[in-house]
């Protein structure tokens, strides 16, 4: 049941992650590998104000605003600067690790005594079941801090997703989906592409440090390392909330992002529970998503070579 | 009003692909005047509309749009005053979106667009009523994507966007010439609609003789990057498609003789 709880939790935080890669990779088209770096970033930057004893609030937002800079700065590698848009987010990324290293001044930060959102939430928790042991949810034995994490975190991403879906539905959301959809259209009715991709990318890795800074809360530690390989973790996210909702429907995919990423923890939660040895675990990861990608086009190809008499209409 | 001076546009100076697109073109253009652009192939005459759409700044030359001195403008401050309609009917739309949201966007063309709802309840009947327009029975599809539709479909309401905020200039960029004549038909009967309702300065290029001499109450043919002819008043509605075609077929006669030949014979007869 831990178990259970535990992955569900940090699906539902890696969720934030995957919302910010299902801006960069679906709205504008663009693997934004800056992801890797602006994860650790937020979780560098929050760890690191809350031992210097700054709130768990203000940290968490001043990870964000960090996040956002990254991708601003990605942003104007690849408009301003006319930088292939992989190679600025690479450079972006790479210059991050370092800029990582010196904003915690080595190369893991451990939150034992400080208090977190994580520890906001148990707090929360206990006041409102009204025990700080365990809870028994329908006969399981559930610990209240397990408890209060998921419901503070489940919270949180509803909100999110609801700010965002809404976000999509304004004038300026609309023409940052227009924007990723047809460029050379928006230009024509007078938007500036550059600035929107700048903004967009500020957007997407604002949400990707929110989700690093909760992390580093989650599991108590922040760490130089653990960015590697969080991209293509995010579009596993989003593909398999894509196939989950089977539509373009922009509230409908943020949903699916969601459960995606939650979907995506619980099967790495199994596979390991299994005896997958936790080496393996990228590699899998980087299997599944190339998979996902080369699918649907070898299941065209197939179709168009092998004709089908139904298919004539 | 629409003023262009001697622009000038190379394409790759200097090097073995180098075009010359432009090469000196002036032009004035009244205000609600509709001025149909035919030429040869490579004549120069899709590049002058981007010239003034803003696709790439010209080398030498100025442009005056409405008061202000375009010349330098990047495209998407142009688009204040400037209504758009490709050649291509996927160009014109994004694919993904909903009808009402693709017109929610041409609404606020060249507007500061902030976080108020891109269609509103007050703004989806106004969108209905305009779709009804057209004649096609979009009104009671607005939340379907774009992507479903046809190409004429989609090259109307992209001349519907392009038109919504009735800009001081509208290009025409060939956009019939990818659909099929029945379409292309319907195109062009609300192109003349709405250009004729709003009284709009337009710009239209066309590879039709027919649509040419149809609409418009100028038109002008380039060739090589420059304008050649100029038809306006009673030779432009004395013109019939037929003329146009000797005017071509004059060009490529000409063509066939190289040029110390066509000089020779100048300083001859001339």
């Amino acid at each position: 049941m831990t178990l259970l709880i535990g992955s569900l939790t940090l699906g539902l935080i890696l969720a934030l992650l995957a919302l910010g890669v299902y801006i960069s990779f679906r709205i504008f088209d663009m693997p934004d590998i800056t992801a890797e770096g602006s994860v650790t970033l937020g979780a560098a930057v929050a760890a690191t104000l809350m031992v210097g004893g700054h709130g768990a609030v203000v940290s968490t937002i001043a990870a964000t605003l960090a996040g956002m800079l990254a991708g601003a700065l990605t942003g104007l590698l690849a408009t301003k600067c006319r930088i292939n848009k992989l190679l600025s987010g690479i450079l972006v990324m790479t210059a991050l690790y370092s800029v990582n290293l010196h904003v915690m001044g080595k190369s893991n930060v451990p939150l034992l005594n400080e208090i977190t959102l994580a520890t906001r939430a148990e707090q929360f928790g206990a006041a409102l079941f009204g025990t700080s042991g365990d809870l028994s949810i329908a006969g399981w034995e559930v610990g209240v801090r397990d408890a209060s994490m998921l419901l503070g975190v489940l919270l949180f991403i509803a909100f999110a997703c609801v700010a965002l879906y809404l976000f999509f539905r304004t004038n300026l959301g609309t023409a940052m989906r227009a924007t990723g959809d047809n460029p050379q259209m928006i230009r024509a009715l007078g938007v500036s592409v550059d600035m929107f991709i700048v903004f967009g990318l500020a957007m997407s890795n604002g949400l990707i440090a929110l989700s690093g800074a909760l992390i580093a809360q989650y599991q108590g530690f922040a760490d130089v390392q653990m960015g590697i390989g969080i991209v293509v973790l995010g579009l596993a996210s989003v593909i398999i909330g894509e196939a989950l909702v089977g539509t373009r429907a922009v509230g409908m995919l943020l949903v699916g992002t969601v459960m995606g990423s939650v979907l995506f923890r619980l099967l790495v939660a199994i596979a390991l529970r299994w005896g997958l040895n936790p080496n393996d675990l990228k590699l899998i990861t980087a299997v599944f998503v190339f998979a996902a990608l080369v699918m649907p086009t070898l299941i065209r190809r197939f179709r168009t070579t092998v004709p089908t008499p139904a298919k004539a209409a | 009003m629409l003023q262009i001076e001697g622009i000038h546009k190379t394409f790759n100076p200097g090097t073995v692909n180098e075009v010359r697109a432009l090469q000196g073109v002036s032009l004035t253009l009244n205000q609600g005047s509709f001025l149909i652009i035919i030429g040869t192939n490579g004549s120069g005459k899709s590049t002058l509309l981007n010239a003034v759409a803003g696709s790439f700044i010209v080398d030498t030359g100025t442009i005056n749009l409405a008061d202000h001195d375009i010349t330098k403008w990047p495209e998407h401050r142009r688009a204040k005053l400037i209504g758009r309609v490709f050649q291509n009917p996927f160009s014109g739309t994004a694919p993904t979106m909903s009808i009402a949201e693709n017109l929610a966007l041409a609404a606020r063309r060249g507007k500061s667009r902030g976080l108020g709802w891109a269609v509103g309840r007050k703004g989806h009947a106004e969108l209905r009523e305009r779709v009804r327009t057209l004649n096609m029975g979009l009104e009671d599809r607005l939340d379907n994507a774009i992507g479903s539709l046809s190409g004429g479909q989609r090259q109307a309401l992209t001349l519907l966007m392009a038109s919504w905020l009735k800009p001081d200039l509208l290009l025409l960029d060939e956009h019939t010439a990818a659909l099929d004549p029945k379409s292309a038909e319907q195109v062009i009967r609300l192109t003349h609609d709405i250009i004729a309702r709003d009284k709009l300065t337009t710009l239209m290029v066309t590879h039709s003789m027919q649509q040419a001499v149809n609409l418009g109450d100028r038109i002008i043919m380039m060739h090589r990057g420059r304008i050649l002819h100029d038809l306006q008043g009673s030779e432009r509605a004395r013109a019939r498609p037929e003329d146009l075609l000797t005017r071509f077929e004059d060009i490529r006669r000409r063509e066939q003789l190289d040029a110390p030949v066509a000089e020779m014979l100048q300083n001859f007869y001339v």
